[in-house]
């Protein structure tokens, strides 16, 4: 059954179109990492699926359904910068956030809920940092509190954007064995990546953008040497020398 | 005790500035950390205009019909501060100093003809500019009361949606917040906060109100809810202490005296606040200092001890 599925989006940024013609289709339990060089139109490609970039045309549809009858069912992972960190507030407090679709507009959170949050921050290890101002947090750390925040919200589907970027090895390593975690658990994972070294090792699927789909399917046949040169467009270095 | 010494109408003047300093503070927070200190002040100059063609229309002074000529007024500062930036080369701060100096220009202007027009300067428009706290009248105490309290149950109550929407409004959207309400809930009370404050504050200095308890508050602590209570209790004092001290002269105006006691307030937390007061920071820094020569000594002192110990 596909839980994503986009038809022939088209978005532009400022005055470039960015997204051209994109279409494809993601299915349950699959862990896709977004792949393109920079400008590829990876980030808006989340953002234009979410709605919270305006599309020229096309059509995204969530479960067979729109966004808006299923956006519990949708989580979103911003990138770390897209937040100010010096925001007066701690890490549990940020974990709650994930949960105020559930606790209800103009309701206040309960026990229950806040003992939700806390065994989200304890998944990601972050149990000893509940109370810790978050501008008191390292990058990796940061980035452990949104996935955390995530993970509250147990959506069916999941956009991450660059949440590998700019974090050290344990807070990689901690991030990736939650979303195996995930994809286990039968949701379905979609990722913007940065690395290719680690693409084949990470993902199963992969969607090579650059400003329209080059390729998408499974690592092993679509995250091919000539897909990834033309994704990239021949400035690639560690290709050759691999 | 000093109440007693004071008119009915001085105490409730008094009243008056004391919940809209706190009004003024919360929606301060909300503009701080919308990174839009600056709106309000090019809003509450962007007023004046509005004020006065308010008057000029109606002839009459009523406090409603001013702050509704002051609200249409600012709003469509507002709006052509977006209008410019969204289809111009010009940025945000930029059309902002062109709206405010272009409206305050022009209510300046206005206000010379009503005056010359409506009989000298019998129609006290020149308060708001100032502000003149005292020349309010009990009906105009009540309206900016019962305004000021209702901007106060707006954050209150939606008290958890401002904080998401504040720190990350990409993911507020994404739990289905109606990020198109927030912004205009947002531009709202802070609207009204800025016209109900004007004649007691004036246009000049409106925007001190929502900038000073703010950034005060954001000294001593490192939670959302006590910035905002803080900044409120700072814009409340201010606001009270400000209006006690100019009712003492006779037409003294009210909003330098607000801003001279905020500013006051504002300085002690920038020497003595608890997170990042200067104080603090430098007591910080020699602590960390004298530990770090301590534990450098006794890295001096072990490998001695250890070389002994090979001699045994």
């Amino acid at each position: 059954m596909s839980v994503l599925q986009v038809q022939g989006l088209n978005a532009s940024y400022r005055k470039n179109k960015v997204l051209h013609d994109v279409s494809f289709e993601v299915g349950q339990g699959s862990l896709t990492s977004i792949v393109g060089p920079n400008g590829a139109g990876k980030s808006t490609l989340l953002k234009v699926m979410l709605e919270l970039h305006p599309k020229l045309s096309g059509d995204v549809s969530f479960f067979g359904s729109s966004l808006s009858k299923t956006k519990t069912r949708v989580g979103y992972v911003p990138q770390r910068g897209s937040v100010d960190w010096d925001f007066p507030t701690d890490a549990l407090d940020v974990v709650m956030m994930g949960l105020y679709g559930r606790v209800g507009w103009l309701k206040r959170p309960n026990k229950s809920h806040k003992e939700k949050a806390m065994a989200s921050l304890e998944q990601m290890g972050m149990a000893d940092f509940a109370g810790r101002q978050i501008s008191q947090l390292s990058g990796g750390q940061q980035q452990r509190v949104f996935l955390a925040r995530a993970l509250v919200q147990d959506a069916d589907l999941y956009f991450m954007d660059e949440p590998l970027a700019g974090v050290d090895a344990a807070t990689e390593r901690a991030i990736m064995t939650t979303l195996k975690d995930l994809k286990t658990a039968g949701k379905t994972v979609m990722v913007v990546h940065h690395d290719l070294q680690t693409v084949e090792d990470y993902f199963d699927h992969v969607l090579l953008l650059n400003r329209t789909v080059i390729a998408h399917g499974k690592t092993e046949e679509a995250f091919t040497k000539d897909h990834v040169y033309r994704a990239y467009g021949g400035t690639l270095r560690w290709m050759k020398e691999a | 005790m000093l109440n007693s010494l004071l008119s009915p109408n001085t105490q409730w003047v008094l009243l008056s500035t004391l919940i809209l300093g706190m009004a003024a503070g919360m929606i301060g927070c909300l503009a701080y950390w919308k990174r839009q200190s600056l709106m309000s002040d090019a809003l509450s100059h962007a007023a004046l205009p509005g004020v006065v063609i308010a008057f000029a229309l109606t002839g009459s002074k009523n406090l409603l019909v001013m702050i509704l000529g002051a609200a249409v007024s600012a709003l469509i500062g507002a709006w052509m501060i977006q209008w410019i930036r969204s289809s111009s080369r010009i940025k945000e701060d930029t059309a902002m100093g062109m709206i405010l100096s272009v409206f305050f220009g022009l209510g300046i202007m206005l206000l010379t003809i009503v005056n010359r027009t409506a009989g000298g300067n019998q129609s006290g428009l020149d308060n708001f500019i100032f502000g003149q706290a005292a020349s309010m009248v009990r009906k105009d105490v009540f309206t900016m009361l019962i305004l000021a309290v209702l901007v106060i149950l707006v954050v209150s109550i939606g008290f958890k949606e401002w904080k998401l929407f504040l720190f990350d409004p990409d993911f507020a959207r994404g739990l289905g917040l109606n990020s198109r309400l927030m912004n205009s809930l947002y531009m709202g009370v802070l609207v009204l906060v800025i016209v109900i404050g004007i004649q007691a504050v004036g246009v000049i200095l409106m925007a001190a109100m929502l900038i000073i308890p703010a950034v005060s508050a954001r000294y001593w602590t490192q939670s959302f809810r006590t910035m905002v209570i803080l900044s409120a209790v700072f814009g409340g004092g201010s606001g009270f202490i400000g209006t006690l001290i100019s009712t003492l002269g006779k037409g003294w105006p009210t909003g330098p005296f607000i801003v001279v006691a905020s500013s006051v307030l504002f300085t002690v937390s920038l020497v003595f606040g608890a997170e990042k007061g200067l104080l603090i920071q430098a007591m910080q820094l020699r602590s960390q200092k004298k530990d770090h020569t301590e534990s450098s000594n006794q890295a001096v002192i072990k490998p001695q001890l250890s070389e002994r110990g090979n001699h045994q």
